[in-house]
């Protein structure tokens, strides 16, 4: 018998936690960690010397996630780090960002793949200008969930009139920005209350812990309404094979984007228009039937079809619209300014298309929340700008399908990625 | 090969293997001349089997590269020979001691490990070949220096990763773009942990070389390390001689990661086979690098320090 026959899977959730070094994150992070054993014992000794080198009483906590000899020469955090935990029933992948006001970038990148946030909330500082900036753009990531953590309620005298006061103020702000899936809990990231275990500190709170909303929490696509997104990245050609059954096989292999697919559906390749049906669903060689949102498979036609990377599959019924003009959202992620008078990549699905900057509507003062004009895009600024493409993409609206509404900008010159998009 | 899809929602590991077979897609999408590191070890044997969910009924669109030290177990390098013959796949192997006979190698003494070596053998081959994008096996669970890496990781005309200076990497959307002589290292399993790496071995019932699983060896204690001692090489050498005054026990081990013989260390184990091993890597209290590679121990940022002179 297999060990996986033993215990039930509840997939795997990515989450993000905002907040800087202050709010007790690194503390949290190492909380979560040991709290559910994942930090081993050569790890432990290893920080427990580090704390009593640095003449600390108890083991900090905050040590396991401290970075690369880079940053500890610097004193800062200068990337977003990847750690898991696993409870045995779902494995966790946290991306762990730095704070601060410049690396809003660093934000955002932790959040694309995210989903669900943590917002840290000091107990004796309440709602400050960075929970406001931090929750804003995890909506602007669209993310689904949000979890708002109050942290050190120990020095805060484990008070619920303060829970509640803070709780409040945070509905207030977030009614207005429109961010809707919003939880509530306290906890002592430092003492482990609410974390994995409860305490017997904040029994007036009667909601689950941290732990229990993150096993609950809903996973990515659990839906599969969405319609049916596939970009091709590869054409599987076999014909020199020995095999003379495989001479005609032309496998169009990519990932379910969206929505899902199974023999028989009838489907158009974008963008030439034509239509076929699925012959055949299938990973590593091997008929599967079926797909849903996530999996990697190869999509056999019943027709041949001439069709390469860059080309999109959907449903014929679901066809997304084909644009050479787009509206996006966008943070610009490199030192150089975005150059009005330069031409860009834009890498949308498996498809590139070279475009230009027509208008910058306003940028978004991350910390008033107010649109503000605006003539150049700097690195960690946010803006609703409009580009015109030079091929048409087959997009859909950020929110309603992250896989084909975000794309990135890449400077041909430097091959460096220098920007995200997300198309409104 | 199995699937299994609970109701809409993917398992862990069928998460994991969709993430790793779209990131192989993709550098076989956008790099012209891409190589797959296999160096028989567990996590590139994980990669094979992707490589083969990814590609198959194709042929695999890279060869393998395996840069041999000289100083790796036979049984390793007999399994790598092995299971590249049993997939058809294209096998290069380059050698470190090659690399010393044209002298871009020099040992500081003649038992120094040859590990960190293999960075310089690694980007001569790279060169011979004109790969512009190797594909690793690399965990960001194993080191912290791996877990600010990129998926598709920049490399320099020196092989050198800028940690400073990486390029952001947003939702699935990978940049492989490099100009000539620049380098592409792109990790499938970047999100997989060394549990993840033993639940898909038992669940696609890999085979692997003989010595992860529990047998009698010749060991001493060096250092609080169990180091294994009397290595017959390939070449019938022995790597590791016992020093004077050290006593030889035979013990019962396994190893945790397989490497350079220099500086990988068996644990003590009687874990016979798959099921033990996942159920001993949910118990144990040790790091896997911690456990067994003596090489991160010099150093609190070694692995850093060699990724950014061209390391894996």
């Amino acid at each position: 018998m297999s060990t996986q026959d033993k215990i039930e899977d509840h997939g795997l959730l990515r989450f993000l936690t905002c907040g800087s070094v202050d709010d007790g994150k690194s503390t949290l992070i190492g909380r979560l960690l040991f709290d559910t054993k994942t930090i081993l014992a050569d790890t432990l000794s290893a920080i427990a010397k580090t704390s009593e080198k640095r003449g600390l009483g108890a083991v900090d906590l905050s040590l396991l996630t401290d970075g690369l000899q880079a940053e500890r020469e610097q004193g800062i955090t200068i990337d977003v780090a990847y750690r898991y935990f696993s409870t045995g029933t779902r494995k966790y992948i946290i991306a762990d960002a730095p704070g601060h006001e410049q690396y809003t970038r660093n934000m955002v990148t932790a959040a694309s793949t995210a989903n669900l946030a943590i917002i840290l909330i000091d107990a004796r500082k309440g709602v400050l200008t960075q929970t406001r900036r931090h929750s804003k753009l995890a909506s602007l990531v669209g993310i689904p969930h949000l979890i708002v953590a109050i942290n050190k309620m120990d020095l805060a005298d484990y008070s619920q009139a303060t829970y509640e006061r803070i709780k409040g103020e945070y509905l207030e702000f977030a009614a207005k920005v429109g961010i809707k899936d919003i939880r509530f809990i306290p906890l002592s990231a430092l003492n482990g209350d609410m974390i994995v275990d409860r305490g017997d500190k904040l029994n007036w709170y009667e909601g689950p812990t941290l732990l229990e909303m993150l096993e609950t929490a809903p996973a990515a696509h659990t839906e599969h309404t969405e319609k049916f997104r596939f970009p091709v990245q590869y054409v599987c050609r076999p014909q020199d094979s020995a095999n003379p059954e495989l001479h005609d096989y032309r496998g169009f292999m990519g990932r379910v984007e969206a929505g899902s697919i199974k023999v028989g559906d009838a489907i158009t390749v974008l963008p030439s228009g034509r239509e076929s049906t699925v012959k055949a669903v299938q990973l590593g060689g091997v008929d599967i039937g079926e797909a849903f949102t996530e999996q990697s498979i190869t999509l056999l036609l019943a027709d041949e079809i001439d069709t390469s990377r860059g080309d999109m599959i959907v449903k014929s019924n679901e066809v997304p619209a084909a644009v050479k003009q787009i509206e996006a959202t966008v943070c610009w992620m490199a030192e150089a300014p975005m150059d009005r008078n330069r031409t860009y990549l834009i890498r949308h699905t498996t498809r590139d298309s070279k475009a230009k900057l027509a208008a910058i509507d306003h940028r978004l003062d991350v910390n008033t929340l107010e649109k503000v004009p605006a003539e150049k895009l700097a690195m960690n600024d946010i803006a609703q700008v409009t580009f015109k493409l030079a091929q048409p993409l087959f997009a859909d609206p950020y929110l309603e399908n992250r896989g084909t509404g975000a794309f990135i900008i890449i400077d041909e010159s430097n091959n460096n990625t220098v920007g995200a998009g997300m198309i409104l | 090969m199995t699937q299994t899809t609970q109701g809409a929602t993917l398992s862990h590991l069928d998460w994991l293997e969709a993430e790793a077979i779209h990131i192989m897609r993709e550098v076989a999408g956008q790099c012209s001349n891409p190589v797959l590191l296999f160096s028989g070890g567990k996590d590139s044997l994980c990669l094979l089997r992707l490589a083969e969910k990814a590609f198959r009924p194709g042929k695999f669109p890279f060869p393998l590269l395996h840069i041999d030290t000289g100083h790796n177990y036979q049984e390793v390098i007999a399994f790598r020979d092995q299971r590249a013959a049993e997939l058809g796949e294209r096998l290069i192997v380059r050698s470190v001691e090659d690399s010393m006979a044209r002298g871009t190698v020099v040992l500081k003494h003649e038992g120094e490990s040859r590990n960190k070596h293999q960075s310089v053998t690694l980007l001569e081959a790279i060169e011979e070949f004109g790969f512009d994008a190797c594909i690793g096996g690399a965990r960001r669970d194993e080191e912290k220096a791996r877990a600010k890496e990129r998926i598709f990781s920049f490399r320099d005309e020196f092989g050198q990763w800028d940690p400073k200076n990486q390029r952001p990497e947003l939702w699935s959307l990978y940049n492989a773009r490099s100009h000539k002589g620049e380098n592409i290292r792109a990790f499938p399993i970047s999100n997989w942990t060394e549990m993840d790496v033993w639940q898909y071995i038992e669940r696609e019932g890999l085979e692997l070389p003989s010595i992860y699983f529990a047998h009698k060896r010749p060991v001493v204690m060096r250092q609080g390390a169990i180091v294994p001692v009397n290595v017959p090489l390939v070449s019938g050498e022995l790597a590791n001689p016992v020093k004077a005054g050290e006593e030889i026990i035979d013990l019962l081990v396994r190893f945790r990661t397989v490497g350079d013989i220099s500086c990988t260390a068996p644990v003590e184990s009687d874990a016979d086979n798959v099921e033990k091993i996942v159920l001993e890597t949910a118990t144990t209290t040790i790091t896997e690098r911690g456990a067994t590679r003596l090489d991160d121990q010099t150093s609190d940022a070694s692995m850093e320090q060699r990724k950014k002179e061209g390391y894996f």
